[in-house]
């Protein structure tokens, strides 16, 4: 074997290890968490081998109507920001692209994704003040919770599904919408039945992409939510601050689990999809 | 406008920002007619197309489809249909779908679309693949799937981009023939955009040759290349020798042309004023080539060959005049024996008759 062989071993079993331990250093932490789900004991750091490994914390969880509260609040404003989200999302991609020659276009484009790059904090503050504002002024909306998280979230997250779709509607083949036209369709019939259905993987993953976002989000909601309304990220805050109880492990263990589904789902969607609308190969 | 006009285009410009894409052209296409607009890229020809189709509105003139003024009329609710040089099938939907779309648009009877359907995808010969999606096609089945899609409405005028352009040279010439077939057993008009001349003069009844936005001429494919009005034209279609020179005063029968030290004797047709400045054209086909030892009289121009290149059916060659001028002769191969034809390096007489030869003026 030659020299370069040897070393590309070499290399090959370097990088490989490196990897592992990249995967280690990011799964060690939920791995650790998802274990000590399982333990009986009342201190979260010590391991009880005498009654480990039970499922008490997840009872005690099922039981407890504070969090399951929160977890469906949380799942609610989730999907309702996702779906908001790509709607507007989406109108303003197609906007910055389709809305002929604008002079503005850039300074437009940037300004969509300046909620990307802006501290939440600041977000979640401009926004109660907005809420405060309007209802004084108008009585809507009357009070913070539900409606005023979504908002926010949704205000936050249009801006990415807007940079995703944005991305996905520019490498669009025209010439396809043309197509249609030219067969007889009307603009409406064509959207719905051309850009629409080739758009779908993006809409899916902008719409992932965002209930993920409102999902995990503390600080906006934080602001907005009011003292009614508080989602699962507000509730495990909250639980933090009395100290640690093992009930929370339990609850990540799930919502990693929760994550993951949706995640290989929506994963599994978009590849069919895309397999299914791949561009036909030039011969 | 005559009853057999399908398309009539009246002094037509589409300006882009600073750019003339198409300026002042104005033609009129025949019913039943396969009209090729030719030229390279960027002349023009597919701004052209795509006013013809709707996609583009028209800067100044006019264009009558059937004696109607299609101005406001949006590409959805012309009369046309184009075949997309991408094809652009759509992807998410089989060949069947992809056929009936069209029909769906008119509010056709589910029967009625799907008889219409199997009939076209028979006659592009494409029965058995109605179910498949355009990405399982080759690149020819996809080309028919197009081409079904935008006849299955049955138009009163097809627009085609560069139809053949994306197909290789074998199913090129297969399917240029099932085309004009196809054309004839339908009667519908088809415009045809191409930069290949081949494919326009295999296809077309009419060609228009573009340059910079302007139809520069139109006629038949036999007329574009042995009569080209312009020396554009003449060196745009096909390959060609260009002598300049001018008129010169000769007595004994027809005029000559001075083109450097040659003397070119004119066909007799020819009647100009000495003196006057021209260029005459010959295609290389047109000049015979034979070894100067063969031939006893002094006929013709001396040269020699300083190239050959052999293509099989013929070879081309490059011979340098005893003047210093270079010609291009092509000559058919029709015999095996390889010293049967002339090499390289060997002193040769050219010959061509006098009729062969464009005179150009421009």
């Amino acid at each position: 074997m030659s020299r370069r062989g040897y070393g590309s071993l070499a290399a090959g079993r370097f990088s490989r290890f490196m990897l592992v331990l990249g995967f280690l250093f990011l799964y060690l932490p939920i791995i650790s968490l998802i274990i000590f789900s399982f333990n009986y004991s009342r201190l979260v750091t010590v391991w009880d081998s005498a009654n480990s490994p039970s499922l008490r914390w997840y009872q005690e969880l099922l039981n407890n109507e504070a969090l399951l509260g929160a977890a469906w609040l949380s799942v609610q404003v989730a999907a309702l920001t996702a779906t908001l989200a790509v709607v507007l999302g989406t109108l303003a991609a197609f906007a910055l692209l389709r809305a002929g020659p604008l002079r503005s276009r850039a300074l437009l484009s940037a300004m969509i994704g300046a909620p990307l790059v802006m501290p939440e904090i600041i977000t979640g503050l401009s926004l109660l003040l907005l809420f405060v504002t309007l209802e004084q002024w108008l009585g809507w909306p009357a009070g913070r919770g539900m409606l005023t998280i979504v908002i926010a979230h949704a205000t936050l997250a249009m801006a990415y599904v807007a940079v995703v779709v944005q991305s996905r509607l520019a490498s669009f083949d025209r010439s396809l919408e043309e197509a249609a036209l030219d067969l007889g369709a009307t603009p409406t019939t064509v959207f719905w039945r051309i850009t629409l259905p080739l758009m779908w993987p993006a809409l899916l993953s902008g719409w992932l992409l965002a209930f993920t976002l409102s999902w995990d989000d503390v600080v906006i909601a934080q602001f907005v939510a009011g003292p009614n309304a508080s989602t699962l990220p507000m509730w495990v805050f909250s639980k933090l601050r009395l100290g640690v109880s093992p009930e929370i492990n339990a609850l990540a263990t799930l919502v990693i689990l929760f994550v993951a589904l949706v995640l290989g789902c929506g994963t599994w969607l978009s590849r069919r999809r895309e397999r299914q609308v791949q561009r036909p190969v030039s011969t | 406008m005559s009853l057999s006009e399908c398309v009539k285009i009246e002094s037509l410009s589409k300006h882009f920002a600073e750019t003339v894409a198409v300026s002042d052209v104005s033609l009129s296409v025949g019913r039943g007619e396969i009209f090729c607009l030719l030229g390279g890229s960027g002349c023009g020809k597919t701004t052209l197309l795509r006013m013809l189709a709707g996609f583009e509105r028209p800067t100044a003139g006019r264009i009558l489809i059937d004696g109607m003024d299609m101005a406001d009329v949006p590409p959805n609710r012309r009369p046309v249909n184009l075949m997309f040089q991408s094809y652009a099938l759509f992807p998410h939907m089989s060949v069947f779908q992809n056929v009936a779309f069209g029909l769906e648009q008119e509010r056709v009877s589910r029967t009625e679309i799907d008889r219409r359907v199997r009939e076209m995808l028979d006659a592009v010969k494409l029965e058995g693949l109605a179910g498949r999606k355009p990405q399982q096609l080759s690149g020819g089945q996809r080309q028919r799937v197009a081409l079904a899609r935008a006849l299955v409405k049955r138009p009163k005028l097809l627009l085609l981009d560069e139809p053949l352009g994306a197909l290789d040279k074998k199913l090129r010439e297969h399917t240029q023939f099932e085309l004009v077939a196809l054309q004839r057993q339908l009667g519908i008009t088809f415009v045809v955009v191409t930069h290949d001349q081949q494919e326009a003069m295999s296809l077309a009844t009419r060609i228009g040759v573009m340059n910079q936005g302007r139809i520069v001429q139109v006629g038949t494919p036999d007329e574009i290349y042995e009569s080209p009005a312009t020396r554009f034209v003449a060196d745009f279609i096909g390959s060609v020798n260009i002598f300049e020179g001018h008129i010169g005063n000769s007595g004994e029968g027809g005029l000559i042309a001075h083109c450097g030290a040659l003397q070119i004797p004119l066909p007799s047709r020819v009647a100009m004023p000495d003196g006057t400045r021209l260029a005459l054209a010959l295609r290389p086909e047109k000049i015979r080539l034979q070894r100067q030892s063969d031939t006893g009289a002094q006929v013709g121009q001396r040269g020699t060959v300083e190239e050959v290149g052999y293509l099989g059916e013929s070879s081309h060659y490059r011979v340098r005049l005893d003047d210093g001028t270079p010609l291009r002769v092509d000559v058919v191969n029709h015999r095996r024996d390889a010293s049967q034809r002339i090499q390289r390096a060997e002193r040769v007489t050219l010959t061509w008759s006098a009729d062969d030869l464009i005179v150009l003026t421009d």
